[in-house]
């Protein structure tokens, strides 16, 4: 039953993609050119990234407040390890990024798991804390350009089979999780915690625990992109990907992520990504006043989640009904 | 939400850090508040380092360097009621706002304290005076020229702005255009809006790109977009035939003018800014000089300023950097 809705929710938002592609290109037709195409998606691809471990963290009835800002101290500090040791090979670069995220979301799941605060509290804090951290490290300077070292910046644009590396990263990630969700334990874990936490709990699975875990995934792929922002715009400042969390909820939201837990794909938090992702990118070459462009983003957050409720309430009504007829 | 907890923490911190400064301070001290759009912003830190050197060179004067952690007006309303809840002697604002801040600015002139505007400037009523880092024409003016000497045979050009309701930004854009007529041949085909984000910016100047293919230069007067913008030609390997320029940082832009992206760009010294509001929010607190229209106002090394019939006067002119300087002044700020 659910799984009949979460399909008809990925086509469903496919095909308002596709509707969206096709006004767009009435407007402006040079936007669907593969190439461009291939720019939005790689333009999209941080916001795909944070999508799939908020997702997971949704899935658990958390919500993490505090990716951009993590995102942006491991921007910070890997751009400073950069600047120190201008030789450190990239990979290690990248496995630093994951690293520290991983840890600042492990910091997250702890307070979540061990303190029992909420979540939203929790990452509400960490955000402050995070961002205040950058301050003190970087002493408010911006790490630039030309302090970066050449390597750091080319690599999540080289070119590999007409893609650049950033976009492979994500596809890889994407089709990752995918696995992860429906072919492991940790994975169905999530959905259990999140959809019956008590039902879990008789089955064997620590709640708490299954939390600290997505808020690492989520923390560690904050780290991720961290790296890959600052190489693309090659700057790391104080403010950088600012007010980016939010974004980050909304794509979960419109992909069809239940914000109360256990209902959630990978596939529709990278739609919903999309989704937002196309509108940023073509809202500037459509030639529509900037003021508009605020209130087309809010409005199409607003019937995504008025769509979900809608779809919600419905199910409802059919189960109560049949519980009826049976008693 | 965020921004809510962020500045009281940041106010709650400095109100802490102020008295204890009071309790080991002598009384006679004069503390100046130089309130910034937000923390963390280099031009913004290098203003902070210009009022010190006021400070240094008056004796007696404390700075205090505060802001909202983004660029927002009710951050820095809450910053301002906190200066006035520890009675700071005057309030130099670079304001996100013109009309938000007023209010509580207003508030703030009831209790005795001297309010000037500096950079972005306030609504009249908001303020005893407002300096102006150079006049708008002259940025207008210089903005365009910038774009304009490396376009011979003329063309078109684009504005990368902040966001849509900034103060400066707009008022040097307009001014801009007004200065159009001066450069036969120069088109102005769209102005953007990145609201000083990063990805925004990015994503307005590859929009620009897209929707004009004969587009020969971006103006960005603003940092954080024309690093953005610098970085969307190169990606985009259309260096050579978009020349992004407008107002940055030396330090900011040195890459920018390495790789060729960028011919040349300008900024008026926020050294020497920081260090004339200081000056004049010293003068007017101390009753040395008054704030009307015709007053003729002391900045140190900077010389004097004289008050136009808006109480606003002009530093001075913007300077040009390029290839040959930029390396120099990188360091500084």
């Amino acid at each position: 039953m659910s799984r009949h809705v979460l399909m008809s929710r990925e086509v469903l938002l496919s095909g308002a993609i596709l509707v969206l592609l096709a006004l767009i290109a009435s407007r402006f037709p040079a936007f669907i050119t593969p190439a461009n195409l291939a720019n939005v998606f790689n333009d999209t691809a941080p916001l795909i990234l944070l999508a799939i471990g908020q997702m997971i963290v949704i899935l658990t009835r958390c919500i993490d407040l505090s990716v951009a800002a993590n995102l942006a101290l491991t921007g910070m500090v890997v751009a400073m390890i950069n600047v120190a040791l201008p030789g450190l090979p990239v990979p290690v670069i990248i496995a630093c990024a994951i690293g520290i995220g991983a840890l600042l979301g492990m910091f997250n799941g702890i307070l979540v798991w061990k303190l029992e605060i909420p979540p939203i509290v929790v990452t509400l804090g960490t955000m402050t804390i995070f961002r205040g951290t950058i301050f003190l490290l970087s002493d408010g300077q911006w790490v630039n350009s030309h302090e970066l070292s050449d390597p750091f910046k080319a690599f999540p644009r080289a070119e590999f089979l007409g893609l650049p590396v950033m976009s492979w990263i994500t596809i890889a990630a994407v089709l990752f999780f995918s696995l992860v969700m429906s072919r492991t334990t940790l994975g169905r874990a999530f959905y259990a915690a999140g959809g019956n936490p008590h039902a879990a709990t008789y089955a064997g699975i620590d709640v708490g625990k299954t939390q600290f875990w997505a808020f690492t995934i989520s923390g560690a792929l904050a780290g991720l992109t961290g790296y890959l922002w600052v190489s693309r715009f090659a700057v790391a400042f104080v403010d950088l990907a600012g007010g980016f969390e939010l974004n980050v909820v909304a794509a979960c939201v419109i992909g069809g992520v239940a914000i109360m837990g256990g209902i959630g794909t990978v596939a529709g938090a990278m739609l919903g990504a999309l989704f937002l992702g196309i509108i940023g990118n073509a809202l500037p070459v459509v030639d529509i006043s900037p003021f508009w462009q605020l209130a087309i983003s809010g409005a199409a957050i607003i019937i995504a989640v008025a769509l979900n409720t809608q779809a919600n309430r419905t199910k409802g009504r059919i189960i109560l009904k049949r519980a009826e007829h049976a008693s | 939400m965020k921004r809510r907890t962020f500045t009281s923490l940041v106010a709650g911190m400095s109100l802490a850090a102020s008295m204890m400064g009071t309790s080991a301070m002598a009384q006679d001290n004069m503390r100046i508040a130089l309130v910034v759009k937000a923390l963390g912003i280099g031009f913004f830190e290098a203003a902070a380092e210009g009022a010190e050197e006021a400070a240094a060179e008056l004796g007696n004067v404390e700075i205090i360097y505060t802001g909202p952690t983004d660029t927002t007006a009710e951050g820095q309303i809450e910053v301002i009621n906190s200066l006035i809840a520890q009675g700071v002697d005057a309030i130099a604002i670079s304001a996100n706002d013109p009309d938000a801040v007023a209010p509580a600015l207003q508030r703030a002139m009831q209790r005795g304290i001297t309010v000037i505007s500096w950079d972005s400037g306030v609504a009249e009523e908001g303020r005893m005076m407002h300096l102006n880092p150079s006049s708008t024409e002259l940025i207008g003016n210089t903005i365009l020229r910038l774009a304009a000497d490396h376009m011979p045979d003329g063309g078109d050009v684009a504005f990368l702005s902040a966001s849509a309701t900034a103060t400066n930004q707009n008022a040097w854009i307009a001014a801009a255009e007004e200065a159009l007529p001066n450069f036969p041949g120069i088109n102005i085909v769209a102005t953007v809006y990145g609201d000083d984000l990063s990805d925004k910016s990015y994503r307005e100047a590859q929009g620009l790109m897209a929707s004009y293919p004969d587009l020969q230069a971006i103006i960005a007067p603003t940092t954080v977009g024309i690093l953005a913008a610098c970085q969307a030609v190169s990606d985009a390997g259309r260096i050579g035939e978009i020349n992004v320029t407008g107002l940055g940082l030396p330090s900011e832009m040195a890459g920018c003018v390495e790789s060729g992206a960028t011919r040349s760009f300008a900024i008026w010294n926020p050294i020497d800014l920081g260090y004339s509001a200081a000056m004049i929010a010293h003068a007017l607190a101390s009753g040395e000089a008054t704030a009307e229209p015709g007053a003729e106002i002391p900045m140190g090394r900077m010389g004097s300023v004289t008050l136009d019939d808006a109480t606003t006067a002009a530093m001075s002119d913007p300077f040009t950097y390029d290839a040959s300087n930029v390396a120099d002044f990188a360091d500084i700020f």
